[in-house]
């Protein structure tokens, strides 16, 4: 792969911005000497034309939604309709100042508050802010606002969370951003929190639990109102995860389930592009004893007027610059309103009947170690597929097909785990074509296992030195050695 | 549903394949109680031509985007070339997820490269990561960071941080049990750096600061011992002033809106985050390094991950995931189209369109310069009267977009206004403001 | 892979040489098989005391992460500064040039403690 830096000076930015109208004095007149810059930065000055082929270049060797089925589970890569796109480029949303004074932002104030009221309308809880930006943010705000909770009671003895073996990793680091400890919770045979294993730990040095409802072997948690009713019994609070919202969604709120808080992924279940690894949206929504801790500023009505209310003397501050995600938040807003009632339903009706419908087909070839029914996703193993052919094979081989792998190696408790999430966007036929890819490639495990090892030999580079990448990490581009290998 | 293509009739194929009678017996592990308590919204159904109706009008209810900003204070109304929205837009980058399978994501990963590259030649450093959320919460775990590093329990902030910076600065350190100490400002606008604190993890400053002053780092990093200097800045300022990394600061971060990002009401930023080499191990996020496949092709993949929560879990060096992957690549389209030419091209007309303005208003009867230390593109402003509010509304009137003076007396600089100026204000408006500032009141 | 009989070994994969009153710690074949590719040790620092149990260093593969934990207690005199720039060596000889650090022993008792090659590859099998 060629960078930026490979490409030759090929021109420069003139003609950009105009030439300057005002008796120009320079940095260093201005500055002087020592605060002015005395090197350049070294940004290639290229053509547009340059500009415009690399990048277009550089996009084709990526995979998106718009290439094919992405079974990703846990990230719910749904279809991300264009609407969203065009709505955010609004210029009237895209320009708008977050400084400027609640007068000339009433259009963003109002939506943002509308979208505060459905969001609380879908979790079934008294408060959202649409401040965290990420799922993980999410949690944190969240453990922030459990910090909180106890403190302004004096409780400040409570100091551990409760998470299950089977929850994804940002879980125990935010609780751990956030000054507590973790203590992990066992599963059970069935793949869900262990009751006893939990009132066992139960006790007064507990702030709460973190919960991924289902959890993140797509599978509902049974028990779950005797959990959360076991943990609220003994004086702490219960975090939901909301990464797998997608099976629920319109049909069970986290709210009658017994959470306290609640991340949304806006950017997982209300269809908003991921961007190669972000920005997301991670609006928290929260139980009546935590909406006075929300963060500042809280967008309100006042009559028919919209304003930002910062005089909250219980808030535990702000996690962002601003307000949030804004245009992540105002996609899933034109989402929402598309879907309506009837529309966030069928999401989850269809996630849940996807994921079973490719589950009963592929566990006939690959172990399922809880075989049950899922939601929106499930976990399959690699293991006895065949001798040394491992879940890595199976995924790169995936690639030579020209699908995107599942999830793999997580969650924990399953080895060899391929985790996969059709979501509703995929049709039975893609479906289809999925499964008959994945049993062609355990017919190729035991008759050519070595089509796996090698793979992939299709895409735009094959398996990558991971172990050179780490132990000799290259993190900038090696000016120094390009201008020496120069002819 | 326009966005499920099963019809019903796969529905019923589909059911029948997993031996279940309906829909609803798929949800059969849900407590009945859970189910039979769902309320739904009340929201009908609408079609794509209503929702872009509906959000069109809402758009235009907001008068900010048809101002002329003056506003800045973190966000600023910055040109972008129109090749970057078209380049970044393509759906192979807006729709791909995290790159966790590196064969079919270089074109992600060659960007986080390239990205990670240009910050650090941007700030004079030699690692940077492939974002945070923001410029706020980069400098929430550069303190975080620091203070895993030197555990004295305690930082120094400057109190001419940016406000917003500032309370997500103490929301984290109030979880993590960090003492925020306050480094007071002097009468040029500059921090105090005569006497400073002991004990400390980290001095944190922000230079250009929140008056848009340039803090003197001279000689600083020396003076403060085994404490590491965080220095929070203004990425696109990098192409005018000599960058945090040159006066040794430890960890740089910014707010990169300003590379090629709309404002967006605030959101999605980009948080920028830089460090030496010898602190790899406690870079918080995720990061893209160089590597060669089987075959010896170069190819990028994201590296140094058991720093991460998905491998260290509550060991991690921060919860971050997600982050601002799109918003990064926008930056790098942005500067690749601009080039270290037009990068100091742009900074230049932002440095000399602020200083033609703030002169001209310094010459007027009735107002001056709060502050006399250098300054990049944006400064402080006081009426002689002490009426700012009116001079606000003045402004207003004529159809410019500026800050409420509340911003500044949050600061400590009561009865003041500050004003941005950017590369897209002509001189035609910078003349029209000295004339509603000079005229009679 | 046999095991050098005249160390000791802990049940974390730790391997223990006493030599006089110093003692050389390591980590197992065993630890690094399981681990993979070694590409960064976490040395300790010179002169820190550590307590037999608690934490000494970690040593990181691509994917994981292995806390090393002090098989004995004392003050910490040497660290293998090689391992900062060859890695690898853990898992190419991690009984003798892949070793960790020194430890002066505070309580030479301690060892006993500590498993034979026997029972230690008991422990394996």
């Amino acid at each position: 792969m060629r960078t930026i830096f490979e490409q030759g000076p090929s021109g420069a930015a003139e003609g950009i911005f105009p030439a300057c109208d005002v008796p120009a004095q320079g940095a260093a007149a201005w500055l002087g000497r020592d605060l002015a810059r005395s090197e350049a930065p070294r940004i290639p000055n290229v053509s547009e034309t340059t500009v415009a082929r690399h990048y277009t270049r550089l996009s084709k060797l990526n995979y998106g939604v718009d290439d094919g089925i992405y079974p990703l589970g846990s990230c719910t890569m749904k279809y991300n309709p264009k609407l969203n796109e065009d709505v955010a480029a609004l210029p009237g949303f895209a320009d708008a100042h977050p400084g400027a004074e609640e007068v000339h932002v009433q259009g963003c104030l109002e939506f943002l508050y509308e979208l505060t009221r459905l969001l609380e309308g879908i979790a079934g809880l008294p408060g959202v802010t649409l401040q965290p930006v990420a799922g993980a943010h999410g949690e944190l705000t969240g453990m922030f606002l459990f910090r909180k909770h106890f403190e302004l009671r004096g409780d400040t003895g409570r100091q551990r969370i409760l998470l299950p073996d089977s929850a994804h990793g940002t879980n125990p680091a935010s609780a751990a951003v956030a000054g507590f400890s973790v203590t992990q919770i066992p599963s059970n045979a069935c793949g869900t929190v262990d009751l006893e294993a939990l009132r066992a730990e139960l006790d007064d040095t507990v702030a709460g639990i973190m919960l991924t409802v289902p959890n993140t072997l797509g599978i509902f948690e049974t028990d779950i109102l005797e959990i959360t009713r076991a943990v609220h019994d003994a004086g702490g609070l219960c975090y939901f995860d909301g990464a797998n919202l997608n099976s629920f969604l319109g049909r069970a709120r986290p709210g009658d389930m017994g959470a306290d808080a609640f991340h949304f992924n806006l950017h997982k279940t209300l269809s908003t592009p991921h961007g190669g690894g972000g920005p997301g949206a991670g609006a928290v929504a929260v139980s009546e004893r935590l909406v006075d801790l929300l963060p500042v500023p809280r967008v309100v009505k006042r009559g028919d007027r919209y304003a930002l209310d910062w005089d909250r003397p219980k808030s535990i501050g702000s996690v962002h610059s601003f307000y949030g995600n804004v245009l992540v938040a105002l996609k899933a807003y034109a989402y929402i309103l598309q879907l309506g009632d009837e529309g966030l339903r069928a999401v989850s009706d269809n996630a849940v009947l996807n994921a079973n419908y490719l589950q009963e087909r592929l566990k006939r070839t690959y172990a399922l170690p809880y075989d049950r029914l899922c939601k929106h996703e499930f976990v399959l193993t690699s293991e006895g597929l065949a001798d040394g052919v491992t879940t890595l094979d199976v995924a790169k081989r995936l690639i030579d097909y020209g699908v995107h792998p599942p999830t793999v190696y997580f969650p924990l408790i399953v080895h060899e785990a391929l985790m996969i999430e059709p979501t509703e966007t995929e049709s039975k036929e893609e479906l289809d074509r999925f499964a008959e890819i994945l049993e062609r490639i355990a017919a190729e495990a035991r008759e050519h296992p070595d089509r796996l090892h090698e793979a992939p030999t299709r895409a735009p580079v094959r398996r990558l030195d991971q172990t050179a990448a780490a132990r000799n990490p290259v993190f900038t581009f090696p000016f120094e050695e390009n201008a020496a290998s120069a002819p | 549903m326009r966005y499920i293509p099963n019809a019903d009739a796969d529905r019923q194929v589909m059911l029948r394949e997993i031996g279940r009678r309906s829909i609803d017996a798929l949800f059969a592990d849900v407590p009945q109680a859970v189910i039979d308590a769902h309320r739904p919204l009340g929201l009908p159904a609408k079609s794509e031509l209503e929702v872009l109706a509906t959000l069109t009008r809402l758009a235009e209810v907001n008068t900010a985007s048809r101002r002329i900003p003056l506003l800045g204070g973190g966000i600023y109304d910055h040109y972008v070339p129109r090749v970057v929205h078209h380049l970044a837009s393509r759906s192979e980058f807006v729709t791909a997820y995290t790159p966790y399978q590196p064969e079919i994501s270089q074109g992600t990963l060659t960007v986080m490269f390239e990205f990670q590259t240009m910050v650090c030649e941007l700030l004079g450093m030699e690692i940077a990561n492939a974002s945070m959320y923001d410029g706020a919460t980069a400098l929430a775990e550069a303190a975080l960071m620091a203070e895993r590093i030197r555990k004295r329990g305690k930082v120094a902030v400057a109190a001419n941080l940016f406000s917003h910076q500032r309370r997500v600065l103490q929301t984290y350190a109030w979880a993590a049990g960090i003492e925020l100490v306050d480094v007071p400002f002097v009468p040029s606008g500059r921090s105090d750096l005569s006497r400073l604190p002991e004990g400390i993890s980290a001095l944190v400053l922000q230079s250009p600061n929140a008056f848009g002053v340039l803090e003197d780092l001279d000689g600083l990093k020396s003076r403060l011992g085994e404490a590491l200097l965080i220095v929070s800045t203004y990425p696109l300022a990098m192409g005018a002033l000599q960058p945090p990394g040159a006066f040794g600061a430890d960890i740089v971060v910014g707010e990169g809106q300003c590379l090629g990002l709309a404002m967006g009401y605030g959101g999605p930023l980009l948080g920028l985050f830089a460090t030496r080499k010898e602190h790899l191990r406690q870079l918080p996020g995720r990061v893209a390094g160089r590597t060669v496949d089987v075959d010896g092709r170069v190819g990028y993949t994201m590296t140094a991950q058991t720093r991460e929560q998905h491998i260290r879990r509550e060991k991690a060096t921060s919860n971050i995931c997600t982050n601002s992957a799109h918003c990064a690549l926008t930056a790098t389209v942005y500067l690749a189209s601009l080039g270290a030419v037009g990068l100091r091209d742009v900074a230049l007309l932002n440095l000399e369109k602020a200083h033609y303005l703030a002169t001209r208003i310094a010459k007027l009867k009735g107002y001056s310069l709060v502050f006399d230390a250098p300054f990049f593109n944006e400064f402080v402003v006081r009426p002689s009267d002490g009426d700012a509010d009116a001079m606000h509304q003045r402004l207003e009137a004529e159809g410019f977009l500026v800050e409420s003076p509340g911003a500044m007396a949050e600061l400590g600089v009561p009865n003041a206004l500050r004003i941005a100026v950017t590369e897209r204000r002509t001189r035609e408006e910078l003349d029209r403001i000295v004339k509603i500032l000079g005229g009679k009141r | 892979m046999s095991y050098p009989t005249g160390y000791r070994y802990t049940k974390e994969h730790e391997w223990v040489k006493v030599e006089g009153s110093r003692a050389r710690v390591g980590i197992t074949d065993h630890a690094q098989a399981e681990l993979g590719d070694v590409v960064f040790v976490e040395l300790p620092t010179v002169g820190a005391d550590v307590k037999q149990g608690g934490l000494l260093g970690t040593v990181e593969s691509v994917k994981a992460v292995s806390d090393i934990n002090a098989p004995v207690s004392g003050k910490v005199i040497e660290v293998n500064r090689e391992l900062e720039s060859s890695p690898e060596t853990v898992n190419q000889a991690p009984h003798d040039a892949g070793w960790i650090a020194v430890i002066e022993l505070a309580n030479p008792s301690e060892t006993a403690s500590l498993l034979d090659a026997a029972a230690y590859e008991a422990l394996l099998a």
